[in-house]
């Protein structure tokens, strides 16, 4: 299958110093991969490196002719200012930017897209609520519904699970294996390793280089887990340029 | 008798009905703009930005005297320094961006004072700290009213933009490449929507108009459609009441507006549906579910 997205000797971080270094690989068209590793290994970065918000220091990320815009990116901590006087419907409706733009009317087709969007993620009945008045996982669900209406051939979620209930979880869940079972591509930052065995076919172990890649059988070995944790978390201030050649650059 | 009272001021005369239509239009186009300072938390920024246009607004003045098309050029010229200046000030010192923006601004409004009393008469001065919206001629009223339809067709434009960036500003980064200009065509229009102010409430209370109908509209409604309409018919119905009250006492038209914009304020306060401090000292039974 062709690849979707293909890391080429990608190098991202901030002022400099690396978070995500020299990763190599691609993920083909239509996989579920999950992200995982300690923190601080670079499991954001990546993603937000694909998103188009981050731009690599070296290396190159292919999107397999997609724009960054067409990519449905959910971050870790949506920075959503939640006192904004704007319904459930409007924020979902958001969702269809891409297809509406500055001028696009509403009309029926979309409204009633908007509504399956909601009502897929279980959010009936909170239509007309302003967003502010929703709990942690209700907004998590308003956020997946907004992700659902971007109808994206490549789906990037940051930690979707974190601090939300069991039921919620299987819910969102069930969301993804849907978009899954659709073809499309969806990587996942996750923590809960007893999820990403149970769910999830191809693993990546991150721990700022990647420590190994592929199905997540083989992956989530104790070797492997054991080389992540002792991971050096911190900048070193006075480390030196990085001498490893860059074959895709020199190519 | 009430009545006569309330409408014979504009009925008999012409600089009443004048200053009436400047307060309609400067109501349609500063609330909407104020409703969007306030929720994305600017209000004072609005009044940052007011003081530091002076010194455009008043070489605008100088040059071609009460000629709004030059003092909005200039105000609008004075005002994109003035925010770029703070910008690059923050970004290449780490000064917070509300402490170097206050720092140009009070200089931009001692610059400004000096320009007109230097060159003007205190008469000059006056009109440009406090306005006149009871003195304002044919060609004044047009620019108004233009710069009220400008202000309404640019906010048509860039509303979605601006409303997804308020509430999610990553999202919008990521979908689009909107969320920049939309940002920068916003301050513009703070800026038109100021130097129209100017003619009515002078510099100092020009905001006034705009953040007073914003924070009263925040008390009726929680949604933003409604809101920006309350805020428009408040802004409208202060207007006209604070002109009836200059005329029948000697209070200046400009505060007098302000002063009602307040009052009605105080009273959303009290009174408002949505966080209205009665209902919130009374609060009524929990509902069911």
């Amino acid at each position: 299958m062709a690849a979707q997205l293909k890391f080429h000797d990608v190098t991202l971080g901030y002022d400099r110093h690396p978070a995500v270094h020299h990763l190599s690989g691609e993920v083909s068209s239509g996989a579920l991969l999950a992200v995982i590793g300690p923190n601080g290994a670079g499991k954001s970065t990546l993603l937000r490196g694909i998103a188009g918000i981050l731009k690599p220091l070296s290396g190159s990320i292919g999107l397999g002719g997609l724009d960054h815009r067409d990519i449905a990116y959910l971050p870790q901590s949506a920075e959503i200012d939640r006192s904004f006087p704007i319904s459930v419907f409007d924020f979902v409706g958001t969702g269809l930017w891409r297809a509406i733009g500055f001028f696009g009317g509403i009309g029926k087709d979309a409204r009633e897209r908007i509504l399956a969007a909601i009502a897929a993620v279980g959010l009936n009945g909170f239509e007309n609520r302003p967003i502010g008045t929703l709990s942690g996982g209700q907004m998590q669900r308003l956020l997946f519904a907004r992700v659902l209406l971007q109808n994206a051939r490549l789906i990037v979620l940051d930690e979707p699970f974190n601090a939300i209930d069991a039921k919620t979880s299987a819910d969102l869940l069930a969301l993804v294996k849907r978009w899954h079972g659709e073809a499309r591509t969806v990587l996942l930052a996750l923590h809960d390793l007893e999820m990403v065995r149970a769910n999830f076919p191809d693993t990546l172990l991150l721990a700022r280089g990647p420590v190994a890649w592929g199905s997540t059988a083989q992956v989530l070995t104790p070797e492997n887990l054991l080389v992540a944790t002792r991971m050096c978390e911190a900048f070193d201030e006075s480390a030196a340029a990085c001498a490893v050649d860059t074959p895709s650059r020199a190519a | 008798m009430l009545a006569g009272a309330l409408i014979a001021p504009f009925t008999e005369f012409e600089f009443m009905r004048r200053a009436l239509a400047a307060i309609i239009a400067l109501s349609l186009g500063g609330a909407p703009i104020g409703v969007f300072l306030m929720l994305r938390r600017m209000s004072l920024v609005g009044d940052a930005m007011a003081h530091a246009i002076l010194p455009g607004a008043a070489i605008g003045f100088l040059l071609s005297g009460l000629n709004l098309f030059a003092m909005t050029t200039g105000g609008l010229i004075a005002g994109f320094l003035v925010a770029i200046l703070a910008g690059v000030v923050t970004r290449s010192t780490g000064l917070k961006e509300d402490a170097s923006l206050a720092t140009f601004y009070l200089a931009s409004l001692a610059l400004g004072v000096t320009i007109v009393s230097i060159k003007g008469t205190n008469i000059d001065l006056l009109h440009v700290l406090f306005g006149d919206v009871l003195a304002m001629d044919d060609q004044t009223l047009l620019l108004v009213a233009i710069n009220a339809t400008i202000t309404l067709l640019v906010l048509a434009v860039i509303y979605r933009p601006l409303v997804i960036e308020s509430v999610d500003p990553v999202f919008l980064s990521t979908v689009s490449r909107a969320g920049g200009p939309a940002h920068l065509a916003f301050l513009a229009l703070v800026v038109v929507n100021l130097v129209s102010g100017f003619q009515a409430l002078g510099t100092l209370l020009a905001v006034g108009l705009m953040i007073l109908p914003a924070g009263i509209a925040r008390f009726w409604s929680r949604d933003i459609t409604p809101m920006i309409c309350i805020a428009v018919l408040s802004a409208i119905v202060s207007g006209y009441a604070g002109l009836v009250l200059s005329f029948e006492t000697r209070i200046p038209s400009g505060p007098a507006i302000i002063l009602v914009a307040a009052l009605v304020y105080a009273a959303s306060l009290l009174f408002g549906t949505v966080g209205g401090v009665v209902w919130q000292l009374f609060p009524r039974r929990h509902l069911e579910a």
